[in-house]
């Protein structure tokens, strides 16, 4: 099923009498979930574009790159980053913004600038009584009312079907710069991450990727703005971090980055991935217990991505730790979402049992 | 502004209630005498007053969670308080409530300069937050005007925001974590130190919700580094219009200053007689900070003096020094101490597309002849979230009435224009009945689903937020 406006789209819902898969362009899938199809893909472009206040409205099954363009003409962009995941997870398909939204996908720059629920100002969504919602608005700052728009942002269509999301957006820069230390092991480069995240001169990205390029590790921070500011930060960072090794510096490396936000590094290699959000300082030693073919931190070490061996469960061996775990790729017979302490088990499902009373929307699919 | 009548049965229950309260907190932490119940009468919105049945101060978690399971048990019930500086009536309690102030539990928990965070009691006050972290060089972003004393409690509460949200965000979005206690006394664990959840978003939901779903105990804040320095520029408009179109055209050029704050011409007299900043007499004056290194500054800004420039100015003021830069901002932060000075005012924060910025501006210029009210306007351009000041006389009959009808006209143009009733302030008493005009019934329903999620008996804070004729069926259950 693939509606065209949001009145059909609550009809489909409010009609149906099972399960339903809900997709926007098919390109994440994450999660287990069964139903019949009913995509948003349908409802589709840009319904309100206001550069000098920093917003852009769109349906839902509006594709990624078609906002990008839009927002490019203005020299603006979508600033959490978000992350293509077809390389990744060996899809076809066109990401569209609701998925995003959906899955609330963000990048390295999430680490600065905040994630996508950050950027949500508004939506519009259906719920699994077919009944049309809508929460937020269009404008920055708005307290009026609960914040549903976060509640469903990262709700991966369980609560409620997306038909229109409305952005912030941000300028874009001029000039991106990249300061580079080799060689260190995972914790002297978290390490170093911090203290540059820690420091005035505004990373926006904090990566680390014990492979590198030729196996020798790279630590890899990223600065962005006018030129003259993105030389003088780069070496000022150089500077700070000099009990790390000799750091080069490059400026103008997007390319870099964008190969970090869709993680690249494990996309063609065997096996399952795990994305891990947790404390940075805690994050190498989780690392080394895990067994993991192949890691890449991102977020000053926070973002964990682990390639682990098939069907391994990482949580087994992960035990407790500040934040959690999501098996992104892979057969591991465990839970795909973190299992949440009981408490927060029993809000979440009274949630789910006020939003889609029949479960219905994409049932199973955040267990 | 109406409120539920008192629960007669809980007014009848009182002295068993202050009993058992006793039973499980300090001696001193249980208010129940009427002349001292009276501190808690109401917030900073002091149009309303009403004493609570009584006043606790718990020390901990597992004494609020033991407070709340009595109310839960007894039926009682409860207003959360913070540091009672809330402008929307948020704390104002009912006859028959318990109010619970957090104030005595101020203390920071754990500092993390690795990893950029403060875990503390949210009873502590914003200003204090960075205060525990500044010899290090760090700061903690949001900073409502009130930051002096208002608690983090209030602020996660409200998503309070500030003068420099523009760069930084407001709360929500400096949240990472948070211990929470809901209405039949359950604690909870929400976030860390980490980002993101890994299931619904309940941090997010719960920032915001108005002390409704549940009493914070404990809050994991983001912690960043100062930047290097900032400086801010003044400049002078003959119209409000050109003014909204320089705010425009500085974020078009792709600069994003940390604050733009604009002030009309009634605002600027009132401050000029106040607190003689030096402010230049004109329609529209904007103040735009930027931050960064010496040169960094100097080249922003002068990107945005070009634009400023090339829009005819009355004047253009640069601050060549940390002396210079206070007195710009002297005038700002004055204004609502200003404004005081001159008679008792209202204070909205309804939020507007910043394109609306001019016709919003004239269509206020005009209601406030229709109303015979004076109004000033002060306000964060960049991100649109206004702060119009309606001057009227609270010992004039009458005056408060016609002051509150004048405020809903303002905030339904809001609505109107494409904003919505309240950028940072929070719904509290205040917009609680103009709810309906931003909201259709099944929108306020997905929201009231919400809180009978968390709180079944609706006795959090109840009558707020929601028109009390929406929420009267699940008040009464």
């Amino acid at each position: 099923m693939k509606p065209q406006t949001e009145a059909e789209l609550a009809e489909i819902i409010a009609g149906a009498n099972g399960p339903l898969h809900i997709t926007g362009g098919s390109t994440r899938p994450i999660g287990r979930t069964k139903g019949a199809a009913l995509s948003t893909a349908g409802l589709s472009g840009v319904t309100l574009y206001e550069p000098g206040a920093l917003t852009i409205v769109a349906k839902a099954g509006t594709p990624v790159t078609t906002i990008e363009a839009e927002l490019a003409k203005e020299n603006q962009r979508l600033a959490f980053e978000p992350m293509d995941h077809r390389g990744l997870l060996g899809t076809t398909g066109e990401p569209t913004i609701g998925g995003v939204v959906a899955a609330n996908v963000s990048g390295p720059r999430r680490i600065a600038v905040g994630a996508c629920r950050d950027f949500a100002l508004g939506v519009r969504f259906v719920d699994g009584s077919g009944t049309i919602i809508k929460n937020g608005g269009r404008v920055m700052k708005n307290v009026t009312g609960y914040d549903l728009v976060k509640l469903i942002c990262g709700s991966y269509g369980t609560l409620g079907v997306l038909t229109e999301v409305s952005l912030k957006v941000l300028p874009n820069v001029e000039t991106t710069g990249c300061v580079l230390l080799h060689g260190l092991d995972d914790a002297t480069a978290i390490a170093a991450l911090s203290k540059a995240l820690g420091s005035p001169f505004e990373a926006t990205g904090a990566a680390h990727l014990p492979n590198g390029i030729d196996g020798v590790s790279v630590t890899m921070i990223r600065i962005e703005g006018f030129e003259k500011s993105v030389t003088y930060r780069a070496e000022k960072l150089r500077d700070l971090l000099k009990g790390f090794g000799e750091a080069t510096i490059r400026i103008g490396s997007e390319k870099d980055w964008a190969s970090v936000r869709d993680v690249s590094a494990l996309a063609d290699q065997k096996g399952d991935v795990w994305r891990i959000s947790t404390k940075p300082s805690d994050a190498a030693a989780l690392t080394a217990v895990l067994g993991a073919t192949a890691v890449q931190y991102d977020w000053g070490g926070g973002l964990i991505w682990a390639l682990m061996p098939e069907g391994a469960d990482l949580r087994a061996k992960l035990g407790a730790c500040d934040g959690h775990a999501t098996l992104i790729r892979g057969k591991a017979d465990t839970s795909t979402f973190h299992p949440e302490p009981a408490p927060l088990a029993a809000i979440t499902t009274g949630l789910r049992a006020k939003f889609d009373p029949r479960g219905i929307l994409n049932p199973g699919m955040m267990t | 502004m109406e409120m539920p009548a008192p629960d007669a049965s809980v007014l009848s229950r009182k002295d068993q209630i202050v009993e058992r309260l006793r039973s499980v907190l300090a001696a001193d932490a249980v208010i129940s005498d009427i002349a001292e119940t009276r501190a808690y009468e109401c917030d900073a919105l002091t149009a309303y007053k009403c004493p609570p049945l009584c006043a606790v101060l718990p020390a901990n978690t597992d004494e609020v969670a033991a407070v709340l399971k009595i109310c839960h048990d007894m039926g009682v019930p409860v207003v959360p308080r913070g540091s009672g500086t809330s402008l929307a009536g948020g704390a104002l309690p009912t006859a028959d409530s318990v109010i619970l102030g957090v104030a005595k539990m101020n203390q920071v928990i754990e500092t993390n300069y690795d990893d950029r965070y403060i875990r503390v009691q949210t009873g502590r006050t914003n200003l204090s937050v960075t205060g525990a972290v500044e010899t290090n060089g760090f700061f903690y972003a949001p900073d409502p005007s009130s930051q002096l004393a208002c608690a983090i409690a209030g602020n996660i509460a409200m998503n309070s925001g500030g003068a420099h949200c523009l760069k930084y965000g407001v709360t929500t979005n400096n949240l990472m974590g948070l211990r929470m206690v809901t209405m039949d006394g359950q604690i909870m664990d929400i976030g860390g130190a980490h980002l993101d959840s890994g299931g619904l978003d309940l941090l997010g939901l719960i920032c915001g919700s108005e002390g409704q779903l549940g009493v914070v105990t404990e809050a994991t804040l983001r912690i960043l580094h100062k930047p290097e320095g900032a400086r801010p520029v003044l400049m002078g408009y003959d119209s409000s219009e050109v003014a909204g179109q320089v705010v425009t055209d500085i974020i078009k050029a792709g600069v994003l200053p940390v604050a733009i704050e604009f002030m009309d011409r009634p605002c600027i007299e009132a401050t000029e007689a106040f607190a003689k900043a030096g402010y230049p007499m004109c329609e529209a004056l904007l103040i735009v900070e930027v931050e960064g290194s010496d040169d960094e500054i100097d080249y922003q800004l002068d990107l945005i003096m070009k634009i400023a420039a090339s829009h005819n100015p009355v004047e253009l003021r640069q601050a060549k020094d940390a002396d210079e830069a206070e007195r710009i901002w002297l005038g700002r932060k004055s204004a609502f101490g200003a404004m005081g000075q001159i008679n008792d005012y209202m204070c909205l924060d309804g939020t507007i597309p910043v394109s609306s910025l001019p016709f919003v501006l004239k269509r206020i210029g005009e209601m406030s002849k229709e109303f015979g009210l004076d109004v000033g306007n002060v306000f964060h351009a960049g991100d649109g979230n206004m702060h119009p000041l309606i001057l009227f006389d609270a010992n004039k009959p009458g005056d408060l009435e016609l002051c509150e009808e004048f405020g809903a006209e303002i905030l339904k143009l809001c609505v109107e224009v494409g904003g919505c009733l309240t950028g940072e302030h929070g719904v509290g008493i205040e917009k609680r009945d103009l709810m309906n005009v931003q909201f259709d019934p099944q929108d306020l329903e997905a929201q009231m689903a919400v809180k009978d999620v968390f709180d079944p008996a609706w006795l959090l804070n109840a009558a707020k937020v929601f028109p009390l004729e929406t929420s009267r069926s699940r008040r009464a259950a």
